[in-house]
């Protein structure tokens, strides 16, 4: 009898004991799926690896090189932790300024910034639409004058700053480099990202303001303008979080957020840059969601296939270029209002499986997030449940554990190759925005939802505390962030004082310069910058710019 | 036996105010389609004064809001108002998102008939529209 009959052999003995054992126990559901509905194997073993021609130097090499599966750093957690980053703001300024330093109190060692929804829609505090908006779901910035007020007292060369905003995302790094240049803080120092991608906020997020093309446009302002000037800042976060909270699976958070960030690499190409003038400065941000494996594969297959299109569809020589460095942020659709402590739990298995999945920051979620803003108790939580994984578990002490799991590898390359599908199927459209302006991945985003939701309701799908183990006590009530309107009035106010403070001449030549600049076609960054040191407000620099390129209407389907 | 007349129910699902969150608007509005009502959606960062005016042109016979930024307290009163002074009186009012339990007692004396928050289920929905939806003859 060869090897090979003998395997085969062994395995069919062990599944015939296996059906027997089965009649005792029979599987519990009729099916085994990852919470994005992929079909899960009962076991795995080495025959799962030959079928997808499995090869280690190939297929995962060594951490800190080509194609990076294991991680991008040589001694990934050994030598530095990931970043622990949690995403602050609220209300006005000056609170945000307080949570901030309380987090770096803490030990915490990166900001992240959250902005209100008038200020993520390009609209001031006063402004008719932002009724009711002003410091809800994160700070108010309208000026120059209230950046200033946000970063009070933080060195900014001293901290690495995350600022999540889009659409008007090149006025509020104005304000930012603004206040760092302010601050005396030579250039190479500015530190952190800007989240300014905008290609998910059509696909998800939903905060647009001009129509895909001038808006892509002024992310590569972004990108050729600090590739020069701050060698050190992250222009574009590309991000999957939004995409697979709106409903995505992880195969296509995955391909989606890959294919927008192809489509700036393409978009940058054509301004004439160098892929390795700016591939080095990409980076990503995924959501980390229920499933553990699945995610510890997305993570491991994301960075080995951007590496690749990285050095095979573009030739970049750099390897900074091909390395996908991420952020990630535990599943805030996965916290549930039922029983909101079990939210501790989800977010510790959530926050374990990006750390498994080679990270390279993380943010937890607090356990009030389904309810409103967290306090300053539960972010205090969440910030320990990253510290209790990092210093207590043992984790972080080896390079991808779960590396050569049977599972893990065939998981891997399956997460991989289907996101890769998708990719090509995008590029058959014509590529990403062409793709968005037909409704593709909006569509494909709805139907998982829908499909989801639908499997809740089934209990194919189970959330405790939810569909199941529910309880009929009266809810326990958290303490939770207020947010009363008090802060509009005081924030309209101030903006009034600004309005009437300011020299009218020279804020209103600095916008004159915007509008030219932006229909030259030129690139944005000087004028803006311009405009915001004379303390333009940032819905005047956005209206400026809507008079030139017009408003993004998306049309109701669902 | 006698034959009841079947109305086909009408709603509008709106998004007021600048949130961007529109997955569970958009998942109910298809559970709604698919139960056999007419749905209307109209689409993200709708002004009270364009959802107000959805719903006198559509006539609607229930007017759904989904809010998850906390603006809910400042857009409902507008657009419960707009819509009973533009004469549509007997409209079923829902409101579902992120709404703080606190806030649920004002918004129901204000005019909501119903709050449904995150854990909801797709089937409440629509059986609380077949029991409370207005008939109009």
């Amino acid at each position: 009898m060869s090897e090979h009959e003998k395997k085969t052999t062994s395995r069919e003995s062990w599944e015939t004991r296996l059906k027997e054992s089965e009649k005792k126990n029979p599987p519990r559901p009729a099916r085994f799926t990852t919470w994005s509905d992929m079909e899960v194997p009962l076991l795995s073993t080495p025959e799962d690896l030959s079928a997808v021609g499995f090869d280690y130097e190939r297929d995962l090499g060594y951490p800190g090189e080509y194609p990076f599966t294991r991680g991008v750093q040589r001694n990934m957690y050994r030598g530095k932790l990931w970043t622990m980053r949690q995403f602050a703001g609220f209300a006005t300024a000056e609170e945000t300024n307080k949570r901030f330093k309380l987090l770096l109190e803490h030990g915490q060692t990166g900001l992240s910034t959250a902005f209100d929804m008038p200020t993520l829609m390009g609209y001031d505090a006063d402004s008719p639409r932002s009724l009711g908006e002003v410091g809800k779901c994160g700070v108010s910035v309208s000026s120059l004058d209230d950046m200033e007020r946000l970063f009070d007292g933080i060195p900014l060369g001293d901290v690495t700053t995350s600022m999540t905003i889009n659409g008007p995302a090149i006025v509020i790094l104005c304000m930012y480099l603004a206040v760092a240049e302010k601050q005396g803080v030579p250039k190479d120092k500015v530190r952190g990202t800007l989240q300014n991608d905008i290609l998910k906020e059509y696909i998800a997020q939903k905060e647009w303001l001009f129509p895909v093309r001038p808006a892509v446009g002024l992310v590569i302002d972004t990108i050729e303008y600090c590739s020069k000037h701050y060698p050190n800042w992250n222009n574009v976060s590309i991000s999957g979080y939004h995409i697979r909270e709106a409903g995505a699976t992880a195969v296509q958070e995955l391909a989606f957020t890959l294919a927008d960030g192809l489509g700036y690499v393409e978009e940058s190409l054509k301004r004439g840059m160098k892929i390795d003038e700016f591939a080095p400065r990409l980076s990503f941000f995924f959501d980390v969601h229920n499933d553990f494996f699945e995610e510890v594969a997305k993570f491991r297959a994301a960075r080995r296939l951007w590496a690749k299109l990285m050095r095979e569809r573009y030739g970049a020589k750099d390897p900074r270029s091909w390395m996908l460095r991420t952020h990630a942020q535990t599943a805030g659709v996965s916290l549930t209002a039922q029983q909101p402590y079990n939210n501790i739990v989800r977010v510790a298995v959530q926050a374990l499986a990006a750390i498994m999945g080679g990270t390279n920051s993380l943010h937890t979620n607090s356990m009030d997030e389904t309810l409103a803003l967290p306090t300053d108790e539960s972010v205090m939580i969440a910030l320990r449940t990253q510290q209790i994984i990092a210093e207590e578990s043992g984790v972080a002490n080896v390079i991808d554990p779960l590396g050569g799991s049977y599972f893990i590898e065939a998981l891997t390359t399956r997460v991989e190759r289907e996101a890769l599908a998708y990719i090509q199927r995008i590029d058959e459209m014509g590529g990403i925005i062409e793709s968005i302006e037909k409704g593709f991945p909006q569509a494909e985003i709805a139907n998982s939802a829908y499909h989801f939701q639908k499997q809740l309701e089934a209990k194919e799908k189970v959330m405790v505390g939810v569909n199941k183990y529910q309880t009929t006590e009266a809810k326990r009530a958290l303490d939770t962030l207020y947010i009363d309107r008090s802060i509009e009035k005081r924030q309209r106010e101030r903006l009034a004082e600004l309005r009437r403070k300011r020299n009218a001449q020279t804020h209103q030549e600095s916008l004159r310069q915007v509008r030219e600049a932006a229909q030259a076609g030129q690139n944005l960054m000087p004028s803006i910058l311009g405009a915001v040191k004379s303390y333009a407000t940032l819905q005047e620099i956005c209206d400026t710019l809507r008079g030139v390129f017009g408003i993004y209407r998306e049309t109701g389907s669902f | 036996m006698q034959k009841k007349t079947v109305q086909k129910i009408r709603v509008l699902v709106a998004k007021p105010g600048l949130d961007g969150h529109d997955r569970g608007a958009k998942v109910i509005a298809r559970a709604l389609r698919d139960a056999g009502f007419e749905v209307i959606y109209t689409g993200l960062h709708q002004t009270p004064e364009m959802v107000v005016s959805a719903a006198i042109q559509e006539d609607v016979h229930v007017v759904g809001l989904s809010i998850l930024s906390g603006a809910h307290n400042a857009l409902v009163p507008e657009i419960l108002n707009g819509v009973r002074d533009a004469g549509l009186k007997d409209a079923l009012f829902l409101v579902g998102g992120i709404i703080p339990d606190e806030d649920i007692p004002p918004l129901k004396e204000q005019g909501v008939h119903m709050v449904f928050t995150p854990g909801a289920s797709l089937q409440e929905v629509v059986d609380y529209i077949r029991q409370h939806a207005p008939v109009r003859s």
